[in-house]
């Protein structure tokens, strides 16, 4: 009835932690990555990629305010969640959601956000009317002051609020790593390793999350992808994965060589239950493809049509793979009995509390939220269409 | 009647209101001094006990008496995927000692099946399981809010009302004994019937265990009988490399058993 | 200078708004937190009592042992002497405290099977048969006393 094979502790029967506990790192790698993108420029002055800053930000701001949501619909009980604020036990990886989220959303996201938009946000409050000038007003705190000192201090405020930014990122995401990685009770996620191997996959699902928004938008807006940017974007991306691979495969061959209790199970497992994921998915379309593309884009020399073509299918079997990656680790950890004499399935239905639907429409709600803060605070360079309005007389950034 | 005794009478009577009252408020004053305390019992105190339990696999005969009296007892869900305690049994081939087969049926809860397949060359035994309260618990280290926890006397236990049904202490415990209730969606597991324990009685498991292979111990109580049991016989925990300060001491634990 | 001020101004109603959402949650924080939190260790004290305020299904056997002396005389030096009461009669709890006067009986043809049913793993010492060929369709009280189950000859 519950597909077991060999025997499981009875306890262990049902998987614990479903789809939507890997959605959840997914979601918050995203966020870490994007913002790494977006301090490649503001910190370390890539200028190259400057058109993807404010859309980085943008983007890291969608999927950050979905990620909660996937962890309140698996509690038992969310409308307790609020005691982890209150009560948080410091003992626990995962008291520290709570504040990490907050800290992350309001002091480097939003903050950074207004920072960088405040000149564009003040000068729509001034021109419009009715309920989108109360909308802007309010978005401005009612201060319109934008001297060339007061933006010349924003800018600065957003510089450092970005340096604070980065091992915040690390923290949002690198926690989620601890949390798995600190069960000394399962072997397939006990390791020191997991907080740095979440990372860095996570930059690499954030950068090559960005890649592809930046295209499509471009696409969608009929404008010309400046290819200065998405090839140096691809490039990091491509130093981002390679050291991804290999801490991944220091992980495997330290287990393969180690050779402990724990691999006998380990290993059946991956050969048949993780197979189509982890060997076919996540290693080979997800990792090996994407990295011999993206070198070869380092070593040859593709025509602009070529490497966009490269970049969008890297971009998507990247978003595909890291994905898979999550779903190894968490899916994959419960497989396997802690007995390590035994295994069962996991039975992802579809319209459930914790089915593939709501799965699905927490991948869809970033798009659609990003689609509005697009819309509310645009953040093309080379939009000329609406003079007088957002652009008006502006030098954005310098 | 004399004033004199009147106004004795309406003494009397005054004094004894007094006292009525005032022993009335006592206990009452009493009563909210107890409310916090872990005393269940009048003369119970938490810190005089440190609860564990002795399991002698060389006398369990698989009866499951003890799996269905948890169940009674505490009202465990009847599925077959919510157990406080449980009986595996071992079947060890001598040719691989490293694969034991093991099964425990609905956890044991109806018994066990007469085997007879394996001849008289393996080795075959049964192992009950149950929760170590640990006293260096991974699953209240991974609590977020702090809805489980060890007892001043050695007991894991859950606060029904704060449990947020993460299930990190589900994922933490190395043992499997923790499971979910469907019908309060929060984590429950053994209590070591701390509601029995605390008013003098044993736990329901020890209580109907026929050949005592299950005892409680208080390794606080130096005429406990854990103390001699441990000098006398080779004890070992479950899963010792996790170092997690497990209180269910087992006599005759084979190397194969997991 | 207030025009020093003004440049920094969206930057104080800013932190204005911080520091009211900081100040609001040390409010909701001290309102919030149970007042016995925190007095044995990171968890609510009241959550002991919670616990221990299970009502109880097995009596006990010293519970039994008030009534039942006469019970408790003839199991002295049987073979089920320590075999507690109830690991064959089941909860009594309330039929100790008296509310349930005439609790059923167990029943004999599958009282005995848990214990006695000849099974790989039990050990040797456990008396244990095949019920088919110790004693055909019988049932097991037929010849044995549970209170007293050796055979006399």
């Amino acid at each position: 009835m519950h597909g077991v094979q060999g025997f499981m502790y009875p306890n262990e029967l049902e998987l614990q932690w479903s789809i939507l506990i890997v959605l959840y790192p997914y979601l918050t790698g995203l966020v870490a990555g994007a913002f790494i993108l977006a301090s490649l420029e503001r910190v370390f002055n890539v200028a190259a990629v400057k058109p993807t800053y404010r859309l980085a930000l943008l983007t890291a701001l969608a999927f950050l305010i979905v990620a909660p949501l996937p962890l309140q619909m698996h509690l038992g009980h969310p409308e307790r969640s609020w005691e982890m604020y209150v009560t948080p036990h410091t003992t626990s990886a995962m008291a520290m959601f709570g504040f990490v989220y907050l800290w992350y959303l309001m002091v480097v996201l939003v903050l950074e956000i207004w920072l960088d938009y405040r000149k564009e946000i003040v000068l729509t409050w001034r021109s419009s009317t009715g309920l989108k000038k109360l909308l802007y007003g309010a978005m401005a705190l009612w201060s319109d002051n934008i001297s060339p000192e007061a933006l010349a201090l924003d800018h600065k405020l957003g510089g450092i609020l970005t340096v604070i930014g980065i091992p915040s990122a690390f923290m949002l995401h690198g926690y989620v790593g601890f949390i798995f990685g600190s069960i000394k009770a399962n072997p397939w996620w006990s390791t020191p390793l997991m907080p740095i191997v979440f990372l860095f996959s996570a930059i690499v699902s954030g950068i090559a999350a960005v890649m592809l928004i930046y295209m499509a938008t471009c696409k969608m807006r009929g404008k010309k992808i400046d290819m200065l940017c998405v090839d140096t974007i691809a490039k990091y991306l491509y130093y981002a994965f390679i050291v991804d691979f290999t801490l991944e495969m220091l992980d495997l061959i330290h287990r393969l060589y180690v050779a402990d209790e724990s691999l006998m199970a380990l290993d059946f497992m991956v050969k048949t239950k993780l197979f189509v994921s982890q060997i076919v998915i996540q290693i080979i379309l997800g990792t090996l493809v994407p990295l011999a593309l993206l070198a070869s884009v380092q070593l040859l020399r593709w025509s602009a049509e070529t490497r966009k073509v490269i970049y969008a299918t890297c971009g998507m079997l990247i978003m595909v793979g890291i994905f898979a990656m999550r779903w190894n680790v968490v899916i994959g950890g419960q497989l396997f009995s802690k007995s390590f004499l035994g295994y069962t399935t996991y039975k992802l239905d579809f319209a459930t509390k914790e089915g593939l639907l709501p799965a699905l429409l927490f991948l869809i709600m970033p798009l659609a939220i990003l689609w509005v803060l697009l819309k509310l605070l645009p953040p093309w360079e080379d939009d000329h269409s609406h003079a007088g309005e957002i652009r008006h007389g502006s030098t954005t950034g310098v | 009647m004399s004033a004199e005794a009147s106004t004795d009478r309406r003494e009397f009577l005054k004094d004894s209101g007094k006292w009525i009252l005032l022993t009335g408020a006592a206990t009452l004053a009493w009563d909210f001094v107890v409310e916090g305390a872990p005393e269940q019992a009048p003369n119970y105190r938490a810190s005089d006990h440190w609860w564990g339990m002795i399991i002698d696999i060389e006398k369990c005969i698989g009866c499951g008496n003890c799996v269905r009296a948890c169940k009674a007892e505490n009202g465990v869900p009847m599925t077959d995927d919510a157990f406080r305690t449980w009986v595996e049994r071992y079947v060890v081939m001598p040719d691989e000692p490293e694969k034991p087969i093991v099964e425990s049926p609905n956890g044991g809860y109806d018994g066990f099946a007469d085997l007879k397949q394996y001849g008289d060359g393996a080795k075959v035994f049964f192992v009950p399981k149950i929760c170590n309260h640990c006293a260096h618990s991974p699953c209240v280290q991974v609590c977020p809010v702090g809805a489980t926890f060890e007892s001043p006397d050695g007991v894991v236990l859950v606060d029904q009302t704060r449990c947020l049904g993460c299930r990190y202490c589900v994922q933490a415990c190395p043992y499997g004994c923790r499971y979910i209730d469907p019908r309060t969606e929060t984590v429950d597991k053994c209590t070591l019937c701390y509601h029995r324990i605390t008013k003098g009685l044993t736990t329901a498991c020890c209580e109907t265990c026929p050949t005592a292979a299950r005892q409680l111990v208080d390794l606080k109580d130096p005429k406990d009988p854990i103390h001699e049991f441990m000098r006398t016989h080779k004890v070992n925990v479950l899963k010792p490399q996790m170092a997690t300060g497990a209180k269910a001491y087992y006599n005759g634990l084979d190397g194969a058993v997991r | 200078m207030s025009r020093g001020i003004r440049n920094y101004e969206h930057v104080l109603r800013m932190a204005g708004l911080f520091g009211t959402g900081i100040v609001v949650f040390l409010i909701l924080r001290w309102v919030m937190v149970p007042s016995d939190f925190g007095v044995y260790g990171f968890y609510r004290a009241g959550a002991l009592k919670d616990v221990a305020a299970r009502p109880i299904a097995f009596a006990g056997h010293d519970s039994c042992a008030e009534c039942h002396g006469e019970i408790v005389d003839q199991r002295k030096g049987t073979k089920h002497e320590h075999v507690n009461c109830e690991s064959c009669h089941g909860p009594l709890a309330t039929h100790a405290s008296g509310d349930v006067m005439k609790p059923g009986k167990p029943d004999l043809k599958t009282v005995c099977t848990p214990c006695h049913k000849k099974m790989d793993g039990r050990p040797k010492s456990q008396p244990q048969v095949d019920f088919k060929e110790h004693s055909g369709d019988a049932v097991c009280t037929d010849c044995h006393k549970p209170h007293s189950p050796k055979i006399q000859q």
